[in-house]
C-alpha cells in the first residue's frame, strides 16, 4: 500500500470540485489552482523517489487483490512522465494566470480553473492507471474537460473546431470501450499485469486483431497519420495557452498509452512493421503540412503531428536504445512544443496577428520575446546542444543501429523531417521576425513593453507571462544538461518495459512468473 | 440468444457510423448515441451467457452458477460516461446551431481556400470550356 500514488490524481479532482465552489472568488480560485497543481508536481516528485528506491511501486484501491480491484502502477516511464507533465501543467497554469490579469483580449469564465484541474487529473490517472478500464476511465476525465476547455468562450470557429474535436475523440472513445470488450471476452482480465501473463496463450490471430485495434484507438488520439486529421483544423481555434496544454499533454498521453499496451500486452511485436511505416508516413506528413501553412499556430500544429512520428518510430523499433529514445523525445517534445505555444501566444499579444503574411519586424518590436522564440525553434528542430538534440540522437542511433532495412529508412525519413521542422521554424524566424514589417493597416494590438500607458497591473501580467515562458525554456535547457542522469533513468525504464517482470512482480506478487 | 445480441451489436455500429458521417449535427449526436450502445452491449456480451444472477451472496461461489460482475459494472460506468458525454454534445449542437443558424457542418475553412485557390489557378480554361455563353 503506497499513499503517495493516488495523489496526484485526486488532489486535482478534489481541487475541481472546490474550485467549482468559489467561482464568485476570483482570487481565491486563482490561488487554490496554483496551490493544487503545485502540489501536484510535489506528489509527483515524490512518486518519483519511491520509484527510484523501491523500482515499480503499486497499490491496490481498498486492498482487494491484484486482478480484482482497481491498480494503480508506477514504474520508472510514469514518474518521469509525472513530473515532466505536471511542471508544465503548473507553467501553463501561471501563464494563463497572468494573461487573465488584464483579461481585456479573452473573457475568463471561472469555469477554466475546474477544467483545468480535471484535466490534470485525467492525465495523470491515465498515466498511473493498472488497468485497462481506468486507464478508459483516465482518457475520459481528461478529453471531457478537454472539450469544455476547447470550446471556452465560444465563436463560429471555435464551435466548428470544437465539434471536429468532440465527435472525433468520441469515436476513438467508443473504439476503445470495444476494444476493452473484445480484450475482456478473449483473456478474461482488464488489469494490464494479469493480462500480459495472458496474451501469451491467446492464438495469434487474435492477439494481433486487439494489437491493432489499440494500434486505431491510440492513434486516433494521438493523431497519427493517417489518423491525424482532426488535429491541425481543431487545436488552433482554442485559446492559446490552452492549445498549449492540449499541444503538450493530450496526444502525449496517448502515445504513453500506446507504449505501455503495446510493450506490456504484446510482447511478440505484432505491430512493429506497420508502425514503422506509419511513423515514416507522420513525419513526412506533418511536417510537409507545416510548410505549407500561413498561421503559426496551425504550422505548430502540423509540427506536432510530424514529431508524434518521433515517438512512433522509437516505439516501433521495440529495443532498450529504440525505447529510450522515444522516452526522452516524450520528454524534449512535452516541453517544447508548449513553449513554442506560450511564445506564439507573446508574438500574437505584441503584433495582434499571427499570420506570416501580415507578420514582420518583430525583432525590432522586442528582441526579449525573439530570444524567447528562437531558442525553442531550435530545439525543436533538433539543433545542439539543445534537448531535441540529444533526443533525436538517441532515436538515430536506435534506429541505424537496428540492422533492419526498413528502420534505416525510417531513420533517414527522420533526419529528412528533422531537417524540414528546420526550413518551417526559419520560415516563422525570418518572416515573422528579421523582414521588415508589410504595408498593412495599423494593427488594433497595443504596442508592448514598459510604456507609460500601461497599469501596474498590466506590467506585472507582462513580466508574469515572460517570466514563465523563459522558466519553461530554462527547463528544455535542464533537460540537456541533465542529459546524462535522465538517459540512464529512460534506459532502466525502457529495459523495465520490455523485460515486464518487474512490473509484473509489483502489481500480482512475487509468487507469480 | 448471443447470436442475436451479436447481430444487434453489429447493426448498431453499423446504423451508428452511417450516421456519425452524416452532416446533420442531430444524425451525428443520435449516430454516438447508437455507437455507445453498441459498446455497452459488447462489454456485456463480453461477461459470458446471460441468464444467471451477477452476485450470489452466500459463502460458496461454486455453488450455482454466476454471471460475470464486473463487464456489468463496466458498462454501468461507460452508460453514465456516454450519457453525461452525450448531454454535452447536444449542448455543444444547440450552440453551434445558434451561432451558424443551421444544424449543418460547414465547410472547413482550409478547404474553401483550396478549392478557391485551385479554381483561381485553372479559372481560365474550366469556364471558357464549361460556359455555354
Amino acid at each position: 500500500m503506497n499513499i503517495v500514488l493516488p495523489l496526484p490524481f485526486a488532489l486535482p479532482l478534489a481541487g475541481a470540485a472546490l474550485t467549482m465552489l468559489a467561482w464568485r472568488w476570483p482570487a481565491l480560485l486563482r490561488t487554490v489552482s496554483v496551490a493544487i497543481v503545485a502540489g501536484v508536481t510535489a506528489a509527483s516528485i515524490l512518486v518519483a523517489v519511491a520509484v527510484s528506491r523501491e523500482g515499480v511501486v503499486s497499490t491496490q484501491a481498498g486492498d482487494w487483490p491484484a486482478p480484482l480491484g482497481i491498480t494503480l502502477v508506477a514504474d520508472r516511464l510514469t514518474a518521469l512522465m509525472l513530473v515532466v507533465s505536471s511542471v508544465v501543467l503548473l507553467a501553463i497554469l501561471i501563464y494563463a494566470v497572468g494573461q487573465g490579469i488584464v483579461g481585456q483580449k479573452q473573457a475568463e469564465p471561472s469555469v477554466f480553473y475546474p477544467a483545468y484541474l480535471a484535466l490534470s487529473g485525467g492525465v495523470c490517472l491515465s498515466f498511473l492507471a493498472g488497468d485497462l478500464f481506468n486507464l478508459f476511465v483516465g482518457f475520459e476525465v481528461m478529453l471531457v474537460s478537454s472539450y469544455v476547455l476547447l470550446t471556452l468562450s465560444p465563436n463560429p470557429a471555435r464551435m466548428h473546431a470544437g465539434m471536429t474535436y468532440v465527435v472525433v475523440s468520441l469515436t476513438s472513445s467508443i473504439l476503445f470501450l470495444t476494444t476493452i470488450a473484445l480484450t475482456y471476452a478473449a483473456t478474461g482480465a482488464v488489469n494490464l499485469a494479469d493480462l500480459s501473463t495472458r496474451t501469451e496463450d491467446l492464438p495469434s490471430g487474435v492477439r494481433t486483431a486487439l494489437a491493432l485495434m489499440f494500434l486505431v484507438v491510440f492513434g486516433i488520439k494521438g493523431a497519427v497519420v493517417p489518423l491525424h486529421l482532426w488535429l491541425p483544423d481543431s487545436y488552433p481555434a482554442a485559446i492559446t495557452q490552452i492549445t498549449a496544454i492540449f499541444a503538450a499533454l493530450l496526444t502525449k498521453t496517448a502515445v504513453y498509452a500506446l507504449i505501455r499496451t503495446q510493450t506490456l500486452l504484446f510482447p511478440h511485436h505484432e505491430t512493429e512493421t506497420l508502425m514503422l511505416v506509419v511513423a515514416g508516413l507522420t513525419m513526412i506528413v506533418g511536417l510537409l503540412g507545416a510548410l505549407t501553412q500561413q498561421d503559426v499556430h496551425r504550422i505548430l500544429s502540423f509540427t506536432l503531428v510530424g514529431h508524434i512520428g518521433f515517438l512512433v518510430f522509437g516505439l516501433a523499433l521495440f529495443t532498450v536504445a529504440g525505447l529510450t529514445g522515444a522516452i526522452l523525445y516524450l520528454v524534449h517534445h512535452i516541453v517544447v512544443q508548449a513553449t513554442l505555444f506560450l511564445v506564439s501566444d507573446i508574438i500574437q499579444d505584441e503584433s495582434g496577428e499571427i499570420t506570416l503574411n501580415r507578420l514582420g519586424g518583430l525583432v525590432g518590436v522586442s528582441a526579449f520575446s525573439a530570444a524567447l522564440f528562437f531558442v525553442p525553434a531550435m530545439s525543436l528542430s533538433g539543433m545542439p546542444p539543445m534537448s531535441g538534440f540529444v533526443a533525436k540522437l538517441a532515436l538515430l542511433q536506435a534506429g541505424f543501429g537496428s540492422g533492419r532495412g526498413l528502420a534505416y529508412t525510417v531513420a533517414a525519413v527522420a533526419v529528412l523531417a528533422s531537417l524540414l521542422t528546420l526550413v518551417a521554424m526559419s520560415r516563422i524566424w525570418t518572416l515573422a521576425f528579421w523582414r521588415p514589417r508589410p504595408e498593412t493597416p495599423e494593427p488594433s494590438g497595443e504596442e508592448p513593453g514598459d510604456e507609460p500607458g500601461l497599469t501596474r497591473e498590466e506590467r506585472y501580467s507582462h513580466r508574469l507571462v515572460r517570466g514563465v515562458t523563459a522558466a519553461m525554456i530554462l527547463f528544455g535547457l535542464l533537460v540537456a544538461v541533465f542529459a546524462g542522469p535522465l538517459t540512464d533513468w529512460s534506459e532502466d525504464a525502457a529495459t523495465g518495459l520490455l523485460e515486464r517482470v518487474e512490473y509484473q512482480r509489483a502489481v500480482l506478487g512475487e509468487d507469480r512468473p | 440468444m448471443s447470436v442475436v445480441l451479436l447481430c444487434v451489436t453489429g447493426l448498431l455500429f453499423t446504423i451508428g457510423f452511417h450516421l456519425l458521417l452524416q452532416r446533420s449535427l442531430v444524425r451525428v449526436v443520435v449516430g454516438f448515441a447508437l455507437l455507445g450502445h453498441a459498446a455497452n452491449l459488447s462489454l456485456l456480451l463480453a461477461g459470458g451467457p446471460a441468464g444467471a444472477p451477477p452476485l450470489l451472496g452466500g459463502k460458496d461461489p461454486e455453488a450455482g452458477e454466476m454471471t460475470d460482475p464486473l463487464p456489468q459494472a463496466m458498462a454501468l460506468t461507460a452508460i453514465v460516461i456516454t450519457f453525461g458525454v452525450t448531454a454535452f454534445l447536444l449542448a455543444l449542437a444547440y450552440r453551434s446551431w445558434l451561432f451558424l443558424g443551421e444544424d449543418e457542418v460547414q465547410d472547413d475553412v482550409e478547404d474553401r481556400r483550396i478549392r478557391t485557390e485551385t479554381r483561381r489557378d485553372q479559372g481560365e480554361e474550366y469556364d471558357s470550356g464549361q460556359d455555354p455563353g
